[in-house]
């Protein structure tokens, strides 16, 4: 089994692909957290302990669920706002909850407004701009994930988690897989559950900043 | 039409960006005879640019976003150069090909497109600079043409290369000095709207921007032509500004005395028979439709 661990950067400048080092893929109903296999179970609890300890846990929905393309994709929505909802029920004072779009993919230049979105070829600039310590990728089309969750371990000391509807991601610090209404709502549940038993992280020196 | 598709996530709505809001509330996706006239009351499909002030492509890329007449369904495929610096603002699917390749991806992709979605009009344009259509991607642009692959090449003709500081192009003019062109071109500017024609394209038009009614009817021609028909080709005089040393509100003069009877950009036009045919079953059916209208709201 390989030794290397998918762990909040910032790692490098080009940070090797997860699957290169040899971090592979949870099977159905299993997860993965730093690049190791766990239960689904687990991947909740410690998903939701993340989003509570965070100074600023944020949602990043991509495309898949921010257009309304077919029924499916507009019922995700609806979990993620509950999620959001629950996420600013359940943080305490001095943290703040954010939901971020990632509307498409194109890589916008010269700029983009990083208080409003997020763009998977600089998704750093989000991260900085917001100071956001944890957050969780939904909706995003994998090949556009990775990069992005590659380019925030690289160059910022974010937590990132995947709500991933294929097979997970390699390159998150915590993924599910098979992402479902239910599973969005489960983990609503479980950050509702461990409310208070969680204590936010004190100091903002790991809280997104390039180094 | 396709708009239907186009709707944002009631529960997300708030927190989308308020570009792309605009876009679904007023953009022209999905109106029949979208045009030039709609800039100004409705959402355009270029949000901004980062060309120099002035630079008349941003004029020509205005123009033609408003004029394509299914953008839902249509896929652009861009070249590096100053168009590329735009393509990342622009509300329609495009794809950046390696410099010089364009025609050759849009050649791949309009064929994919026709195999996965069968029975459905998708149109493919591409739209380069001189230096990515007549130098380095000759091959790929005339190869393209030969199979009668069927999508519209734009040519955004600044005779010269713009992007990278002032090279010579193919479509340079003859003795023409630019910045890292010191000596002069030698040759003479090449005549690509006629290769063209003799390449198999069934439309092909030679003229500038400064028109946006022209440009409108061209752009339509040509995606229509390129649907049903065969290859169409533009040349399109966008000039570089900023390489000719002129100032910002000088583009559009520039285009006016460039396209003067006898001047290089004087407007010409090529139809082949077929397309010609077409054309004229369009405009009939316009005609009806229009006519059609026209009772509808008198009884009304
Ligand atoms: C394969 C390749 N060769 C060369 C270049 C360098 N290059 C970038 S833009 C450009 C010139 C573009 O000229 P043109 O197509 O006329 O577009 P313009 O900038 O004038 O609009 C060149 C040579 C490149 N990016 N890729
Ligand atoms: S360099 Fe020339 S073609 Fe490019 S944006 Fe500036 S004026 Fe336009
Ligand atoms: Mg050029």
């Amino acid at each position: 089994m390989s030794q290397y661990r998918v762990l909040p950067g910032p790692e490098h400048f080009l940070p090797p692909a997860a699957a290169s080092m040899g971090i592979f893929l949870p099977n159905p109903g299993e997860a993965h957290i730093n690049g190791v296999i766990v239960s689904e179970e687990k991947a909740y609890e410690e998903a939701a302990r993340q989003f509570l300890m965070a100074k600023v846990p944020t949602i990043f929905p991509g495309p898949l669920v921010l257009w309304a393309w077919n029924e499916k994709a507009a019922k995700k929505a609806t979990a993620i706002r509950h999620l959001y909802n629950t996420l600013k029920e359940c943080v305490q004072p001095g943290q703040m909850a954010m939901l971020i779009p990632m509307p498409d993919y194109r890589p916008k230049y010269p700029k983009i407004n990083p208080e409003v979105e997020i763009n998977p070829n600089h998704p750093n600039l989000t991260i900085w701009h917001n100071k956001i310590d944890c957050c969780m990728f939904v909706g995003v089309h994998c090949h556009q994930a990775n990069l992005s969750l590659k380019i925030i371990r690289g160059g910022t000391s974010c937590y990132t988690i995947a709500m991933c509807a294929q097979a997970g991601h390699e390159d998150a610090m915590l993924s599910f897989r098979d992402a479902s209404v239910e599973k969005i709502m489960k983990l609503a549940d479980t950050v509702k559950r461990l409310k208070g038993t969680v204590q936010p992280r004190q100091t903002s020196a790991k809280s997104g900043s390039s180094n | 039409m396709s708009k239907e598709r186009i709707k944002i996530s009631e529960d997300l709505y708030d927190i989308m960006p308020s570009d792309y809001q605009d876009l679904v509330k007023s953009a022209t996706y999905g109106k029949e005879d979208r045009g030039w006239k709609d800039i100004g009351s409705s959402k355009e499909l270029i949000e901004q640019h980062s060309l120099c002030a002035g630079c008349p492509e941003s004029m020509a890329f205005r123009y033609i976003l408003a004029s394509l007449p299914n953008p839902e369904d249509t896929v652009m495929v861009g070249s590096t150069g100053c168009t590329s610096l735009v393509f990342p603002m622009v509300a329609v699917h495009n794809i950046h090909s390696l410099f010089g390749n364009q025609n050759a991806i849009a050649s791949g992709l309009k064929r994919a497109l026709s195999v996965r979605f069968p029975g459905r009009v998708k149109d493919v344009v591409v739209l380069a600079g001189d230096g990515a259509t007549v130098d380095i991607g000759l091959d790929m642009t005339l190869q393209a043409w030969f199979r009668q692959e069927k999508f519209t090449t734009i040519c955004f003709d600044n005779e010269l290369y713009a992007n990278t500081g002032g090279q010579e192009s193919g479509l340079m003019q003859k003795g023409f000095v630019a910045k890292m062109a010191p000596v002069g071109k030698l040759f003479d500017k090449v005549r690509l709207p006629e290769i063209a024609r003799e390449s198999g394209c069934h439309y092909v038009v030679n003229c500038t921007v400064s028109k946006p009614s022209l440009v409108e009817k061209v752009i339509r021609n040509a995606v229509h032509i390129a649907r049903e028909i065969g290859p169409t080709y533009l040349q399109l005089y966008t000039p570089c500004i900023l390489e000719i040393g002129k100032n910002s509100m000088e583009g559009l003069q520039e285009m006016r005395d460039s396209e003067k009877p006898a001047e290089r950009f004087a407007y010409k036009e090529y139809v082949s028979e077929p397309a010609k045919q077409l054309l004229a079953e369009l405009a009939a059916k316009d005609k009806e439709r229009k006519a059609a209208a026209k009772q509808l709201a008198g009884q009304a």
